[in-house]
């Protein structure tokens, strides 16, 4: 009995160790597998900034840089670009191109749901192209899409798009975020929708707060397509003054924020801001340039224009208004792409053949002023530019000293935006301009440089009209394969600059600062953006813990 | 009295009229227009979806029936909405509003509660060295650039010592905060915006009072009240206070559309989300709804502020009163 009863409380003891043991090794495990999830999963916030706030949240009514770059967050587009500038795949799985390009064939990932949780369709697609080209929507980017002649749901998952005629940019277009049917089917206005300042989408974040003209807050997606994002909060800061957003940024409260040329290059060197702060720089998509208006009798003669671009030197204005941040431009597409010719004409600094070109054009310095004369006319112009770009008036101030040394007088007016367009551009109402352009990932440069596009309003408004060039353009958009294209642009390049509508000056570098605790930034020619979701922060780095 | 008011209130509504009017056309004789703004050097953008822009929100059409569409819509209180974002202007303000009144209300009060005593002390011991330093120390504040001298606060209180926070009204993080917390840090966002808006404006209503409270010192029935035997600090409460507050009331109406417009500068340093932004930005944008909306509704309230500061003085003194009633 006693024995028993002994052997019972052994039993029991044991039973109690073990119950012990089980239950500390299980803690172990839940604690190991929380430690892994952490670490894994989604944790911090990343806090950007910039000077002004969204404006509204639809992708194809998106006009400024805030909202789509907000919008890329949001929602996703067929397609989109890769860390090298290439077209892959991204709501759409995978795609086809016929008939040389007249039927567009998208096969659409299965596994994507809306935010609210409905499955991503077809339909939704659909929806989405119908309303862009619909005029009563007034989609500001239609005309990307004008080529579209019908549009055709084979399946839930598979859409096709027929084309009137072939054009090239098609897919790059197709990145355009795609909208919800089901919460938008039943709305008139879409741009005043509650959905429009609270979106659904199918991106990587989700919506979550907007204080006008303070910050918007977005949260990570748990369920997007590819993997949850590793950084747990998006938070966009309105700072309107460059200055202050500064301070800011050294002192911790933002995460990132596009730098000057100056702060990136005298104002970093504190302790506090190597310590904690990691700079970028990359080449911007955009140029700057100085526009000739080919109506205006002076500018005329290819030669004139020729001389004038051999007396810039490209590299002193890169140095004095960019502070060395910027790479020399030779025409209108983005370098180290495909399209790009190396070998286009340059115009690298040579005094004396623009002056020799000059005397050519019967320019010359018959009384002794310093200034050239032809026919009795002086060579005196006015070179105009926007106010509120510091760098394009530094530009033309170094121009003016520049060209002074040739004989060319020049006279600068700098104008309030408004007024530069409607009174000077759009009339074409100038001389000489200086202004930039942003560079889309597509080469197709009609807007811009087909004579067609030179009416009044038309961006050609240096009246730039070269028939080798039109027919180029218009071959390259309708052309599909990527070396027959590169052909093309690259003798499209060689065509412009030989012709010196413009003389190209610099491609500014984009200076980007963000805090060392982000992790997995891999700068690529696409910028930084790119692999945002597999950006991480190290456990004991989070600076927010939600 | 009442028909003084009534006819005061009636007298708005021309006014109002005839200043939206002026605005509205100026505005649009202005150079340069919402699309070419928006989408005039995008090559994105098409030259036919500018165009339909024009259309689809009567831009195309013109300025006087543009102006008789906005007052048609005005009159069911419908202020239209923004070109740039879609959202009702109505709504756009009501967002901003009430960041604008918290900051001007609290400068404002602080702004009187120290500038009158300095003022009045200032007087009344004239010349004395408490005066001498509140000149000096006034006109410092007259003459210091103001975007400055935020800039300084923000730099020192806010980057070097680290107290304070260095821009914005509340955290992005506020929604997990508790109440305390949230208050605790809306008043430490206040502070300095609030310093850097009053200082500038110390300096002038100091000054102002001091000069009418001498004014009213060298008035008859001040020497009456002294002949009287009457202490020097019962003649300043009671005779010459109360009347020297006269033009500071005048001031006091004055000021009212500041509170609602708010100041561009300020906003844009602290970024602060108030009304001087959003007017600025519609402004820079030609958002003429928007730029229509703020412009009435401070007219609107400079009018009502000039009305109410006239029955104020009535109140304070009978000889408009019984002016009023003839």
């Amino acid at each position: 009995m006693l024995n028993i009863k002994i052997r019972t409380n052994i039993f029991r003891r044991l039973l109690f160790f073990r119950k012990t043991v089980t239950f500390f090794l299980v803690l172990l495990l839940c604690l190991n597998g929380y430690c892994r999830e952490s670490e894994e999963g989604s944790t911090d916030a990343y806090v950007f900034s910039g000077i002004a706030d969204a404006r509204i949240l639809i992708p194809f009514f998106a006009d400024d840089t805030t909202s789509s770059s907000i919008c890329e967050f949001i929602y996703n587009g067929l397609t989109k670009i890769d860390k090298d500038l290439k077209i892959v795949p991204d709501l759409a799985e995978s795609w086809k191109v016929e008939e040389e390009g007249l039927r567009i064939t998208f096969y659409l990932r299965h596994d994507v749901v809306w935010h609210d949780g409905e499955p991503f369709t077809a339909g939704d697609v659909y929806f989405t192209f119908k309303k862009i080209l619909d005029p009563g929507t007034g989609c500001p980017y239609i005309s990307n899409y004008s080529g579209i002649k019908d549009i055709e749901i084979i399946d839930d998952h598979t859409i096709r798009f027929y084309y009137s005629q072939p054009y090239a940019p098609a897919l790059l277009k197709f990145g355009m975020g795609i909208i919800p049917e089901h919460l938008f089917g039943k709305i008139t206005d879409i741009r005043g929708s509650v959905y429009a300042v609270k979106p659904i989408g199918t991106g990587p974040y989700k919506f979550s707060i907007w204080k006008n003209a303070q910050y918007m807050v977005l949260a990570a997606n748990p369920d997007y397509f590819e993997h949850m994002p590793r950084i747990k909060r998006y938070v966009y800061r309105v700072v309107p003054d460059q200055s202050v957003q500064f301070l800011e940024l050294v002192s911790g409260d933002i995460d990132s924020m596009g730098l000057s040329p100056y702060q990136f290059l005298y104002r970093s060197n504190t302790p506090e801001f190597k310590d904690r702060i990691e700079k970028y720089r990359y080449l911007a998509r955009s140029y700057t340039y100085i526009g000739y208006n080919l109506k205006d009798p002076l500018f005329k003669d290819k030669n004139v224009r020729r001389a004038l671009s051999y007396a810039i030197n490209k590299k002193e204005i890169i140095d004095a208004a960019l502070l060395g941040l910027g790479d020399e431009c030779t025409g209108p597409f983005f370098k180290d792409t495909v399209y790009y010719d190396d070998a286009a004409e340059r115009y690298s600094y040579d005094m004396v053949k623009a002056a020799l070109l000059l005397r050519q054009a019967g320019w010359s310095d018959v009384d002794n002023d310093g200034v050239l004369e032809k026919d009795g006319k002086k060579f005196v112009f006015r070179i105009v530019t926007n106010q509120g770009n510091q760098v394009r008036e530094d530009v033309a101030t170094i121009i003016q000293a520049q060209w002074a040394k040739i004989g060319v007088k020049v006279d600068i007016q700098v104008l309030a935006w408004s007024a530069f367009l409607d009174q000077f551009i759009n009339k074409k109402n100038f001389q000489a301009v200086i202004l930039g352009w942003s560079l889309p990932v597509d080469p197709d440069i009609y807007a811009v440089w087909h004579s067609d596009s030179s009416k009044e309003g038309g961006l050609n408004f240096v009246s730039y009209s070269n028939p080798e060039v039109d027919q180029l353009i218009e071959l390259g958009r309708g052309k599909f394969d990527i070396n027959e294209r590169a052909k093309i642009y690259k003798r499209i390049h060689c065509l412009i600059s030989e012709d010196v509508p413009y003389t190209f000056l610099f491609f500014p570098y984009s200076t980007i600062a963000v805090q060392k605790r982000f992790k997995g930034i891999e700068p690529a020619p696409a910028g930084i953006g790119y692999n945002f979701i597999d950006w991480y922060v190290k456990n004991d780095e989070v600076r927010y813990k939600f | 009295m009442k028909r003084y008011i009534a006819k005061r209130l009636l007298l708005i509504i021309p006014m109002l009229i005839g200043i939206s009017f002026i605005m509205f056309t100026v505005m649009h004789l202005a150079p340069g227009d919402t699309a070419s703004i928006k989408y005039g050097m995008n090559p994105e953008v098409s030259g036919s979806a500018r165009a339909n822009f024009d259309k689809m929100y009567d831009l195309d059409k013109p300025v006087l029936v543009q102006y008789g569409l906005w007052v048609k819509r005005l009159i069911s209180l419908d202020f239209g909405s923004s070109l740039i974002d879609d959202q009702a202007v109505m709504a756009k303000i009501t967002s901003r509003l009430p960041a604008t009144l918290l900051l001007q209300i609290i400068s404002l009060f602080i702004i009187f509660l120290i500038a009158v005593p300095i003022g009045v002390i200032s007087a009344v011991k004239r010349n004395s060295f408490f005066d001498r330093i509140m000149t000096i120390f006034v006109f410092i504040g007259y003459a210091t650039p103001s975007f400055w001298l935020a800039l300084l606060l923000i730099l020192f209180f806010g980057f070097k010592l680290g107290w304070l926070p260095i821009s914005g009204m509340s955290p992005w993080y506020t929604a997990y905060l508790d109440s305390f917390d949230r208050t605790k840090d809306l008043i430490a966002h206040l502070v300095l915006p609030v310093v850097a808006t009053a200082f500038g404006s110390l300096a002038a209503l100091s000054r102002y009072s001091r000069s009418s409270v001498i004014e009213v010192m060298n008035e008859n029935y001040v020497l009456t009240a002294r002949a009287k035997g009457l202490s020097s600090s019962r003649i300043v409460t009671a005779h010459i206070l109360k009347n020297a507050l006269l033009s500071i009331i005048t001031i006091m109406g004055l000021s009212l559309p500041a509170l609602i417009s708010g100041s561009f500068i300020f906003e844009t340093i602290f970024a602060w989300p108030g009304m001087g932004r959003l007017g600025y930005e519609a402004i820079m944008n030609y958002d003429y709804p928007v730029v229509m909306g703020v412009g009435v509704i401070a007219t609107f309230l400079t009018l009502i502020g000039i009305f109410l500061s006239d029955i104020a003085y009535a109140f304070v003194d009978p000889r408009i009163r019984v002016g009023g009633e003839k």
